[in-house]
């Protein structure tokens, strides 16, 4: 038993390896654009619109809101980041079901690229916001012997994001394998539904933790205001 | 070889009492959350989607600590640098 989806080698050509993360995350992706495409190529404002322009509608629509709910801003400019995160965990978690498929989150790799990915995201959408000193200075919020703490805690909210990502998809497809081991009969499928539950709820979590990080950074000019005014 | 068994036996051992432990404090976290939140969505059950979703982000940062004593098990049984080592030596 194996529990790092790096080590599988699927394809070799001389110093070209293809491991199952990349060939599945890849795998992913694909399934993503071609599925949008083929979508979007016809889409229709009057009369009933189609079922794939329906589902995608309810998506973008729900991320949305979400997103407005959470960080209390127009989802605009943050829209299309969190929205792919939240897509592509959700779609790499829930192919799980898929024999042979190995959930390319269950790498610590991937939700290492997507935590890092949000790293850099809170300061360019917090930069972009409130400019660079603006930014820079609630780093040093409330003193300035509080900067060491918020680097700290910048960089380990990064590895918890990785981390729990990673754990909950793994702990999935081990669980499954003991039992298989154990009980092979009706158990392992219960734990593989209770599998595409956690699999949505860690999609959901992490978009909305990613939001959250963003609209924190963004967000604490406009409280200075408000309270300004309200003086 | 004497080493190796102590590496073996140790490792075991620390494995089940790290997920025995890590999963005693993050149970009892989840299912006063849970009690509060639900308390909470009696009292006001307009609010049911904020609770919710808060909740839901609350539970897996609170889980998330019993997820790190399971990485750390699964590295002690399943990867264990020091087992490693000892074996290529």
């Amino acid at each position: 038993m194996t529990i790092n989806p790096d080590e599988i080698i699927l394809f070799e050509w001389g110093w070209l390896k293809i491991n199952a993360t990349i060939f599945f995350t890849w795998l992913v992706m694909s399934l993503l654009t071609l599925g949008s495409h083929l979508v979007t190529r016809k889409l229709s404002r009057r009369g009933p619109p189609s079922r794939g322009q329906n589902l995608l509608e309810v998506l973008v629509q729900g991320i949305k809101d979400q997103i407005r709910e959470v960080s209390r801003q127009e989802p605009g400019p943050y829209l299309p980041f969190v929205g792919t995160l939240f897509i592509f965990i959700a779609m790499s978690n829930v192919l799980a079901i898929v024999p042979g498929y190995i959930p390319p989150t269950s790498s610590l790799s991937t939700t290492a690229a997507l935590a890092a990915c949000v790293f850099i995201a809170v300061p360019v959408f917090g930069i972009a916001k409130r400019g660079i000193l603006d930014y820079l200075k609630q780093y040093v919020q409330p003193t300035f012997f509080m900067l060491p703490f918020n680097i700290i805690g910048e960089l380990s909210r990064t590895l918890a994001l990785a981390v729990r990502l990673y754990g909950n998809m793994m702990s999935g497809a081990i669980i499954v394998a003991i039992l298989l081991t154990i009980t092979p009969l009706i158990f392992p499928v219960i734990m593989q539904a209770l599998g595409l539950l956690t699999g949505l709820i860690q999609a959901y979590i992490f978009a909305i933790l990613a939001m959250v990080y963003i609209a924190s950074a963004s967000k604490a000019q406009e409280n200075l205001e408000t309270r300004r005014r309200e003086r | 070889m004497e080493s190796l068994d102590l590496v073996g036996v140790v490792s075991i051992a620390t494995a089940g009492l790290t997920i025995a432990f890590g999963s005693l404090g993050p149970a009892l976290g989840q299912g006063r959350a849970v009690s509060q939140a639900l308390s909470a969505i009696a009292q006001q059950p307009d609010e049911a989607n904020t609770i919710t979703r808060t909740l839901f982000v609350g539970l897996a940062m609170i889980e998330s600590t019993a997820i790190y004593c399971f990485v750390v098990t699964m590295i002690l049984i399943f990867a264990n640098p020091f087992w490693t080592f000892f074996i290529q030596q």
